[in-house]
């Protein structure tokens, strides 16, 4: 069975930095902290992805416009 | 507003440059002549009423929906959307390259790129999908007439496919989307049909309106079988009823250009789903939704739901049960809400309402709107 995780590497410094600043902080590697970081990035990117029901002002006025002459909108 | 399935709505119309490239490129592709559903699966999955797909399913969301009722990324979706090659084993597409999907005039209406083609045992999907492989269902007949060989991938729609009625009526998902932020709709419910509006069914409608803000009326006008009542009758009876009894602030007609599959519970969950992508919260599903003949269970379409947790799905749907006006109560009612027996009930089969407009003979009025049985009446009078 393929092992459910995979090995990234970060600079050296990077992680000893990360050691420190995680210190009693509640997570218990460098490991744990950049999965929660990197969880919430991703988290943030795919509902800036969804929120697609702005259109842009061009293309709202033409759908409003073909909802007017279409006889839903007055 | 709620969110398209998937949390994204998709759109694979061509736009810009990458649609200039593809148009140059597209003649000298291998090309595919799409049939009637294919060609509305093809227009619905660009404009993102068919969201999450951006194309036809591969073989691995077709084996999950057929086994799962869900995509192999585990998203509930309960009927196959596919493209099945026309003539022989289909040599001419390679895996890998681009292919043009084409109308059966000749016409170049999108660009696909083949990601995969594999064989299908057509028996197993109709086991799975319609619960019969008897030949008398609408959907095992029309695999009987494709070939075992579908071709998965995404697309991207260079045109419209022709369309030469209902126009007024074609909403995408993204308009009808803007229309109810228009209207100041925050909820609003789904009514699909490909039946015309008896009083029974307004029934249904109302009472769902009563509890959100607006109501969708979306019929069915892709292919149907023989038999059922032509789009272009149906849309004047609901045209009656909408000038004459529904609420213009409250209630929107749009159609709907999906080719029905007679699924019954699976194409239940599928017309939900798809509601949503077009913006609403809500979806009525009433006795034998998407039936044909006596192949499902009056409300199996009601239990199906309960294979999926409500947040999978989203969408709420409401069930009714079956209703009919009751003369003891002097109401619409429906067996949920009424204690009167079957004599006090005035209802009519399908196949008795048809005899009766054939003969020239007007339905009651508690059945059904006397402009609608005129419509209707004239309609039988001609065939």
């Amino acid at each position: 069975m393929k092992e459910n995780r995979v090995t990234i590497k970060i600079p050296r410094p990077l992680y000893r930095r990360i050691a420190e600043i995680i210190e009693e902080s509640g997570f218990s590697s460098p490991t744990d902290f950049i999965v929660y970081v990197l969880r919430d990035l991703v988290g943030a990117t795919a509902a800036a992805e969804t929120n697609n029901d702005t259109f842009s002002q061009e293309e709202l006025s033409g759908i409003r416009q073909k909802l007017k002459n279409l006889g839903y909108l007055e | 507003m709620i969110k398209a399935h998937g949390g994204k709505l998709i759109n694979r119309i061509a736009e810009g440059k990458e649609r200039e490239q593809l148009e140059s490129l597209a003649p000298s592709l291998p090309k595919l002549t799409l049939n009637d559903r294919e060609t509305a699966d093809l227009e619905m999955i660009a404009i993102g009423a068919m969201s999450p797909l951006e194309g036809f399913m591969g073989r691995e969301d077709y084996l999950s929906v057929l086994d799962l009722k869900r995509l192999a990324k585990g998203l509930p979706w309960t009927i196959p959307v596919v493209l099945a090659v026309k003539e022989g084993d289909g040599d001419e597409f390679v895996e890998g390259n681009q292919i043009a999907l084409v109308e059966s005039d000749g016409e170049i209406l999108a660009v696909m790129d083949l990601e995969e083609k594999y064989g299908v045992d057509k028996q197993q999907e109709a086991s799975k999908v319609l619960l019969t492989n008897d030949d008398a269902h609408p959907g095992v007949r029309y695999l009987d007439t494709i070939i075992g060989t579908y071709l998965g991938g995404t697309i991207s729609l260079l045109k419209r496919p022709q369309h030469n009625r209902f126009e007024n009526f074609r909403l995408d998902p993204k308009e009808t989307r803007v229309l109810f932020k228009a209207k100041g709709w925050e909820t609003i419910v789904a009514f699909q049909t490909r039946n015309p509006i008896h009083r029974a069914h307004e029934y249904l409608q109302k009472c769902a309106l009563e509890i959100v803000d607006g109501l969708l009326v979306h019929p069915l006008v892709g292919e149907t079988q023989k038999g059922d009542i032509p789009a272009e009758i149906r849309m004047e009876c609901y045209k009656i009823l909408f000038e004459n009894y529904y609420p213009s602030t409250r209630t929107a007609l749009s159609i709907f250009p999906a080719a029905m599959r007679y699924a019954g519970p699976r194409e239940a969950v599928f017309h939900a789903l798809v509601r949503k992508n077009y913006g609403c919260s809500h979806f009525i599903v009433g006795r034998d939704h998407a039936g044909v003949g006596s192949y499902y269970g009056t409300y199996d379409a009601h239990y199906i739901f309960a294979e999926f947790d409500r947040y999978e799905i989203d969408i709420t749907p409401m069930f009714f049960d079956h209703s009919f006006f009751c003369k003891k109560c002097g109401n619409m009612a429906s067996s949920k809400t009424c204690s009167h027996g079957s004599e006090d009930h005035v209802f009519l089969s399908g196949t008795k309402v048809r005899a009766m407009l054939a003969e020239g003979k007007m339905p009651p009025p508690e059945f059904t709107r006397p402009e609608v049985a005129e419509l209707l009446m004239s309609f039988y009078k001609d065939q």
